[in-house]
C-alpha cells in the first residue's frame, strides 16, 4: 500500500435524481477496489470528514462523501449549509437513503470497482448508516456512535428523528458498531439492546465499546478525541472492510 | 449526541458578517456540537437572513454557563433601560 490517491469534487444523482455535490477519493494503485459511502455528521460536509474520505482511499478503497445539505445551500460553506439544514429540520430519512443509494450506484459503476460497497457514518451519520444498510443492498456497514437507533429521543426533547431499530430485519449486510462507554446517546444499554435485536434476527454484527471514550471519539479536532479508542477503532474498520469489501 | 433541538424565531435587526452589515430576519438557537468552540456541546445561535443566502449568517457558540450569563445580561439591560425607551 503506497497511500497514493486522487480526490476531487463531483456531482452525483441523489434522491429523486437530484444533482448533488460529493467528494470522491480513489486509490491510484492499479487493480480493482471495494468502495465506501461516507456519511457526514450533523455539522456537515466539512474538511474533517473529507479527510476521513481521503483516508479510505489511502487504504485502498474508493470513497464518496455526498453533501447531504447541498440542496439547502449549494455552494455555501459547510457550517453555513449546516445552519440552513438545521433551520429546515434536518435531512429526511427518505432523502438520506436516496442520496446513499445514488452514491453507492456511482461507486459500483466505477471501472475499477469490485462491485462491493460499504457505508460508514459518524454521530447522526451512525444512525443514518444503519438506516441505509436496512434500506438498500450494501456489503458492510459501520455505525460510529449513532443515537436514536433503538431509543426514542428523551422526553421533552422535540427531536424529529425516529428510532429505526424496527427496520433491523431488513439489514442487508454485516454491521460494525463502534461506541464509547461514556456516551449517553447512544448509551451502553441502547447499543446492547441493538445487539440483542440483531442476535435474535440472526444478523451478523460486531460491536466494540471503548471504556475511556464518549461520543465523537474519532473526531481529531474536538476535545472528545480519544486516541486509543480511535486508533483501535480504525483498526477494527480496516479488519471489517477487509473481510467484506476488499477484492 | 446530535440533539437536533432547535428553536427558530423571527427577529428584526442587523448583524455584521463576513461581508459587512446586513439585516437579519431569523434566528436559530440550539444546544449541540459546536463547529469551532472547544467544548462537547455549546449553546449556538445563528442570526440569519435566508433571503440573502446561506452565507448571510452571524454565528456564536457559547458554553452553557456563558449563554446563561448572556441571557441574564440581556434581560438585565432591557429591564434597566429608561421607561419609554423599550417597547
Amino acid at each position: 500500500m503506497n497511500e497514493a490517491l486522487s480526490a476531487e469534487t463531483i456531482s452525483i444523482a441523489g434522491h429523486g435524481g437530484d444533482e448533488i455535490e460529493a467528494y470522491l477519493a480513489r486509490p491510484l494503485d492499479s487493480g480493482v477496489f471495494g468502495s465506501v459511502v461516507v456519511i457526514h455528521h450533523m455539522p456537515g460536509y466539512d474538511s474533517e470528514t473529507k479527510e476521513i474520505t481521503r483516508k479510505f482511499a489511502a487504504y485502498g478503497y474508493a470513497a464518496l462523501l455526498p453533501n447531504l445539505y447541498y440542496r439547502d445551500a449549494p455552494g455555501a460553506s459547510p457550517d453555513d449549509a449546516a445552519a440552513v439544514a438545521r433551520a429546515r429540520g434536518g435531512v429526511p430519512d427518505e432523502q438520506l437513503v436516496g442520496d446513499v443509494a445514488g452514491a453507492a450506484g456511482y461507486l459500483r459503476a466505477l471501472p475499477a470497482s469490485n462491485g462491493k460497497v460499504g457505508v460508514i457514518g459518524y454521530c447522526s451519520g451512525g444512525r443514518q448508516s444503519f438506516l441505509a444498510a436496512c434500506s438498500i443492498q450494501l456489503e458492510a456497514a459501520v455505525d460510529c456512535y449513532g443515537a436514536c437507533v433503538v431509543n426514542a429521543p428523551p422526553e421533552g426533547m422535540p427531536l424529529k428523528v425516529k428510532p429505526v431499530v424496527g427496520l433491523a430485519g431488513d439489514l442487508s449486510c454485516p454491521l460494525l458498531g463502534l461506541f464509547g462507554a461514556q456516551d449517553k446517546f447512544p448509551g451502553p444499554d441502547e447499543t446492547a439492546e441493538l445487539s440483542k435485536v440483531l442476535d435474535d434476527l440472526g444478523k451478523p454484527h460486531e460491536f466494540h465499546t471503548y471504556e475511556n471514550a464518549g461520543h465523537a471519539f474519532f473526531a481529531v479536532n474536538r476535545p472528545a478525541y480519544r486516541p486509543e479508542a480511535a486508533t483501535d477503532g480504525w483498526q477494527k474498520i480496516w479488519d471489517f472492510y477487509g473481510r467484506y469489501l476488499a477484492s | 449526541m446530535c440533539t437536533y433541538l432547535t428553536e427558530t424565531i423571527k427577529i428584526t435587526g442587523s448583524g455584521k458578517g463576513a461581508e459587512g452589515w446586513f439585516s437579519v430576519s431569523d434566528a436559530s438557537v440550539y444546544f449541540d456540537h459546536p463547529v469551532h468552540a472547544m467544548a462537547e456541546h455549546t449553546l449556538n445561535i445563528d442570526f440569519r437572513n435566508p433571503a440573502k443566502g446561506a452565507g448571510a449568517r452571524v454565528a456564536v457558540e457559547l458554553t452553557a454557563e456563558s449563554a446563561r450569563e448572556l441571557a441574564r445580561a440581556i434581560q438585565l439591560t432591557l429591564d434597566s433601560a429608561p421607561p419609554g425607551m423599550v417597547a
